[in-house]
Parts: C-alpha cells; structure tokens; sequence
C-alpha cells in the first residue's frame, strides 16, 4: 500500500512538471508549482513513516512550509507587481514541441539514472528517476521561457527535482547542508525578484529579450 | 590553532558588520585592508603548521594544506584588491557615479564574499562547500548589479541564472555521490577525507553520472565552457575591485573544488574519465577565448577572456595528472589571480580616466599615464607567460606535464591557442598603450595605494617566478594531498 501511495506522490511530481509545460497562463503555473510542493513533502512524509524517523518527519514539514508556502507566496506577490503586464509565459518553443520535450527529456532520465535503480534496488531508488526527469524537466524550461518570471520558476523546478532524488536515494543529505540548501534557493528566488523589479523600472516589463545590451 | 581556523571566515564577517553599522566613511574605508591582511596572516600562520598534519575543527571544517594554500591565495589577492579599494572609490563618489550608500553596501558585501570564499576552502564536506559557492553567487550577484544600469541588471540577471542552474546540477551530483558513498557501507558521506578512503568501493556507475554533474556545474562557476557565458558580463560590469577578487579568487575556488572531485572520482573510476571532461573543457575554453579575444573591442572584456583562457589551463594540467602537474596547476592559480587583480584594477582606474571601456578609446596612455600604462604593459606580459612572472614557469610546467602525461595531443593544440591569445592580447594592448596621446586623456596622478597594489602584485608575481621559496613548499605538499589518489 505504502508503494502505491508513494507511486502515486511521485507521479504528482512529474505530472504537474508537464502542465506547467502546457498550461501558458503565471498564475496557473505558480498554482501547479504549490502542488508539486505538497506533492513533495508527502514522498518524504511517506519515507518518515517507511522508515519511523523523526528527522524525516521534521524533514517533510520543512519542505511543506517552504515549497508549497513560503516560495508560492514569493512568487504570487512577484506576479501582483507584475501589474498590468501579460500574465501569460512566451514560450520560444511551442506548446506540442514542450510536451515532446517532457516526454524525450522523461526518457532520457530513466535511462540515465539506471545505475542509481541497480545499486540499490528498492520501491524508493525505482522512483528516483522521476525526480531526475523533473531536474531536466526545469532546465528545459529555463532555457526556454523568455518571462524572468517564468525563468525563476524553472529553477525551482530543477530544486524540487533535486530534492526528490536526495530524499528517495538516501535519508538526505544531513540537517546543516539541506538547511543551508533551503536559504540559499530562498535567496536566489529573492535576488532574482529583486532584478526583476530593477528590470522592470529600466525597461519596463521583464521580457528578457530587452537583455541583448552585454554581447560579442 | 581552532580559533585560527576560523579566523579566516570570522574576520571578514565581523568587518561586514562593521560595515553594516558604520557605512563607509575615512575611518572604515581601511577595514577592509586591514581584515584582507588579518586573513592572509592567519593563512600563513596555518599554512606554517598544517603542511604536513592536517587537522579538523568539529565536524565541518578542516585545514589541510591544500585548503591553507587557497587561504594564502584570497587573502593575497583580497589585500591587494582592499589596498587600491578606497582611492577606487573616492573617485567613483567624487564622480558622483557612487554614493556612500553603494560604499558601504559594497565593503559589506565584499566581506561576505570574503567569508564565504574561506568556508568553502575550509570546509571538511562537500555539502558545506556547495552552501559556501552558491552564498558567493548571492552575494556578488548585488556586487555585478551595483550600478543598476541595465547593463548591470542584464549581466547580474545571467549571472545569477547560469551559476545557480549549474550549481544546482553540482547538487543533483552531490546528491547522487552521496548515495554511492552511503551504499559502499563504510559510512561514508560526503566528507573529502572519507570520500577519498572510500573511493575504490564507490559504484562506478553511480560514481560517473555524479561527476559529470559535479565537473559541469563547479564548471560553470570556474567560468569554464560551455557554461561560461555569464562571465564576460559579469566581469565587465562589476566594479574593479570585485572583478579582480571574482576573476583572482572566485574562479579558482570553484576550480579547487574540481580538483577535490578528480582525487575521488580517479579512486573510483581510473583516471581516464576525469581527464577526458576536463580535456574537453579546457579546449572548448581555449578555442571560445582565442575567438572572442581577436576582434575584441572592450578591455574589460578583453581581461574576462583572457580567465577564460586561464581556467582552461588549469584544466588541462588537472587532466594531465600528477603530482607536478597538480602544483604547477596551484602555482598558475596563484600567478593568474596576482595578475589579474592588478590588470582588472588598472583597467578600473583606466575606466575612471578615459570614461570608456571601449579598447579604440584609449589612446597613447604611455605617454600620459607611465606608471598606469607600465603596470598594465608589464601585466599583459605576466599574463601571457613572459619571464620572470610565475606564469611562465607554470606554464611551462602544465605543458611538460601535458606532454608526457599522455595528453600530448591537447597540450600541442592549447599551445597553438595560447599564441594565437598571447598574439591578440599585445595587439590590443599595444594599441591602447603606444601612440601618440589624445588631448581628452586627463593627465592627472595615479593615487599612491593603487600604484602600491598594482606594483605590490607584479612584485609578489615576478617573486613567485624566480624563485617560490616557502610557497613551493606549501605548493608541493598541497599537490601531495590531491594527487596522493593517484
């Protein structure tokens, strides 16, 4: 039962990757990224529970709070300033092309992180793959969104990503450094915020195609 | 010997809060030479002491000689940085280009770059030294977009995107090389010294896909190709002194970084793999800063490459191995970051004279400014590997060991691109430099603590190049302790 709910968790995870793919409107795609967040602190809640470790348990409210609380509300009062420029994403790439993206770059996940499944194969290790799939998954759409705010959130994704892999393969990754992980993604979301407003007094809106001044 | 340390993170951290509380006024503006100096004491006292016995503090920190090395190395470049700081900015504010306000942001900031630098080379883990590289991509991402012109926005917004997605997938490979270190059942985590006891037992299969993430993300931030391109922004559009820390000090943090991943990753997989990335690295490097170097058209830019092609270097002597490789690697460290400190603080000073960072700007500088043009004169020629300065030596040294580590391949077409960069550099420069002067170009003194920095670093470079004394011995040890892999 506990595999089918963790399955189920994980899913979510690589799920609401895609939809933030094919759905175009900010608002949307910050309400997909709070449930990716939920989704993420219940894989590790079911890991606390597996494994009857408190630190786990500690691990997964942390994670809630900041993934599904703490980095939407960033965001949202990031949108509200966004005033009355388009809430939609421009994407370079078109919808259709994304999704087949998703579903190459989902591929190309599983058949990479193989290694990490024989090593130690258990319901936990099979699914970190998934959480691969999700990092590449928020490179591609870093790479490929032109709105700084639909940038931040492609990094956030390769954090989410990232995280579920940490917490599937092993226990974590120790207290200090995953506390140290979750300020310094927290001031990067900050800083970044911080230049779009700064991008947004110089140009006027936060299209990053403004930014071709620095090239050789 | 625990609270030095800690020193080296302590000191600066304090004198960002002095900082904080006093902004920059005559009074604090040498706090920041002064806690450079306190740092590069504590370096050389560690250093005196743990050349042969390393030791841990708590769980976190350790100071082997390899860390102590790079100690000596920030504190260094952070004194000469600190020295020709307050005349850099009093021109800025008497501009009008600065007020107290940046002043005080920037001496609070440059603190904590300081800080976070130290706890990166003092840190035992590779979880804490992950924490410390991506606190520097915050700290200096306000330093590169201080001037909140939209170049400074544009270069800053890079900068923060390509060094926290490439730092992000070094996590993807911590993460991962934290497995294979849990799964060899030595209880291993992520701490350098186990990871090296380790290393034979580790996955090789697990091994491999955590090093690659872990060359391509430390990589990006050692300004090596392909995710180099935030770095010619960046350095162009940050003030002098925090280009020279960021091009001197940064970039061979994040390179230090490489080489402690290359001692586990040749235990666990032979050293084939880590030298064929880091082969491909150093050459893509090579051959995009000889191609942009050519028709380069500002100098600050034109310095941005030439780290570039530095790094690349560095890279080629760490795929070529060995325990001489790996210290004349730490030498071109050394000699790289004192040369270019000096030339990203006379181009700063260049840039608050002829008000242009365009190269066709800058005429005749020989005849107006000799002090000036003679430390940037005799930089370019550090730079590209001229006798007496360090570089040549290390140069040297990274060729020899190219040749007969097996890589003579790469090594002959690096050469071919580091004359062809030597080739583009003195054009450029001689440009700049030679003619005769335009009537705009203000004749006005060099202010005498830059002239100490920018002669202080030739100096000291031009010292290393004759004869490295007590560094070598410091340098040879480092070498040991990453190559005792091998």
């Amino acid at each position: 039962m506990d595999v089918v709910l963790l399955d189920l968790a994980v899913g979510a995870l690589l799920l609401t990757a895609v939809l933030m793919l094919w759905r175009r409107e900010l608002s949307v795609i910050i309400g997909l990224y709070t449930v990716q967040g939920a989704a993420l602190a219940a894989v590790v809640a079911l890991l606390a529970v597996q494994e009857r470790s408190v630190e786990l348990a500690v691990a997964a409210a942390g994670v809630l709070v900041l993934r599904a609380g703490v980095l939407p509300a960033v965001l949202r009062r990031a949108l509200a300033a966004a005033g009355s420029e388009r809430r939609v994403t421009r994407p370079l790439v078109n919808v259709t092309a994304s999704l087949l993206a998703a579903a190459v770059l989902t591929t190309l996940a599983l058949a990479v992180s193989q290694p990490i499944v024989d090593l130690a194969p258990s319901p936990a290790t099979r699914a970190a793959p998934v959480g691969v799939a999700v990092v590449l998954i928020g490179f591609f759409v870093l790479v490929t969104r032109r709105r700084a705010l639909s940038q931040i959130i492609g990094f956030l994704l390769m954090d989410n990503g990232i995280t579920a892999v940490a917490f599937l393969t092993t226990a974590g990754i120790g207290l200090v450094v995953e506390a140290g992980v979750a300020l310094d993604v927290l001031l990067v979301v900050v800083v970044l915020q911080v230049l779009t407003g700064r991008m947004r007094t110089l140009f006027g809106r936060t299209d990053l195609d403004e930014l071709r001044e620095l090239r050789d | 010997m625990t609270l030095l340390a800690f020193a080296p993170v302590a000191v600066p951290a304090l004198a960002a809060v002095v900082h904080a509380l006093f902004g920059w006024r005559r009074a604090t503006g040498w706090v920041g030479t002064a806690s450079a100096a306190l740092v590069l004491a504590s370096a050389v006292a560690l250093a005196a002491s743990v050349v042969d016995r390393p030791f841990t503090v708590g769980p976190l920190l350790r100071v082997d000689a390899v860390s102590a090395f790079m100690l000596v190395l920030i504190g260094a470049i952070a004194l000469l940085t600190a020295v020709a700081t307050p005349a850099h900015l009093a021109t800025e504010m008497s501009a009008g280009r600065a007020s107290a306000r940046t002043a005080g942001r920037m001496g609070v900031l440059v603190q904590l770059f300081l800080a976070a630098m130290a706890l990166a080379v003092l840190a035992a883990d590779l979880g804490v030294l992950w924490v410390a590289v991506e606190a520097t991509t915050i700290v200096t991402a306000f330093l590169v977009g201080l001037r909140r012109s939209t170049a400074a926005v544009e270069a800053a917004w890079k900068y923060v995107v390509i060094c926290s997605a490439g730092i992000a997938l070094a996590l993807l490979g911590l993460v991962v090389l934290n497995f294979a270190a849990q799964e060899t059942g030595t209880g291993a985590g992520l701490d350098w010294a186990a990871l090296v006891a380790a290393g034979p037992q580790l996955d090789p299969g697990v091994t491999r896909i955590a090093v690659v993430l872990l060359v391509v993300g430390f990589g990006a931030k050692a300004g090596l190709a392909p995710l180099h391109a935030w770095l010619p922004d960046a350095h162009s559009q940050a003030p002098a002194p925090v280009s020279a820390l960021m091009s001197g000090v940064l970039l061979s943090v994040a390179f230090y970084a490489l080489l402690r991943i290359r001692a586990v990753a040749d235990l666990a997989l032979g050293p084939g793999f880590m030298r064929a990335l880091l082969v491909a690295a150093a050459l893509a490097s090579l051959a995009i800063a000889a191609s942009l170097l050519i028709a380069q058209r500002d100098h600050k830019r034109m310095l941005a490459y030439s780290s570039i092609e530095h790094m690349g270097l560095l890279a080629l002597g760490a795929a070529a191995g060995g325990t001489a490789a790996t210290a004349a690697v730490l030498l071109h460290a050394l000699g790289h970051g004192l040369v270019k400190a000096v030339l990203f603080l006379g181009a700063g000073r260049l840039l608050q004279l002829a008000g242009t960072s365009r190269i066709d700007g800058v005429r005749g500088l020989a005849a107006r400014q000799p002090v000036l043009a003679g430390c940037l004169g005799l930089g370019v020629l550090a730079l590209v590997g001229l006798p007496p300065f360090s570089i040549f030596a290390s140069e040297l040294g990274i060729a020899r060991a190219g040749f007969t580590g097996g890589i003579g391949w790469a090594t002959a077409v690096a050469l071919v691109l580091v004359v062809v960069i030597a080739a583009a550099l003195l054009g450029h420069l001689s440009r700049m430099l030679l003619g005769p002067p335009p009537d705009l170009l203000p004749a006005t003194a060099l202010p005498r603590s830059t002239a100490v920095a920018l002669v202080g670093g030739l100096l000291a470079a031009a010292a290393l190049g004759i004869g490295a004394g007590p560094v070598a011995v410091l340098i040879d040890a480092a070498a040991a302790v990453l190559d005792g892999a091998r």
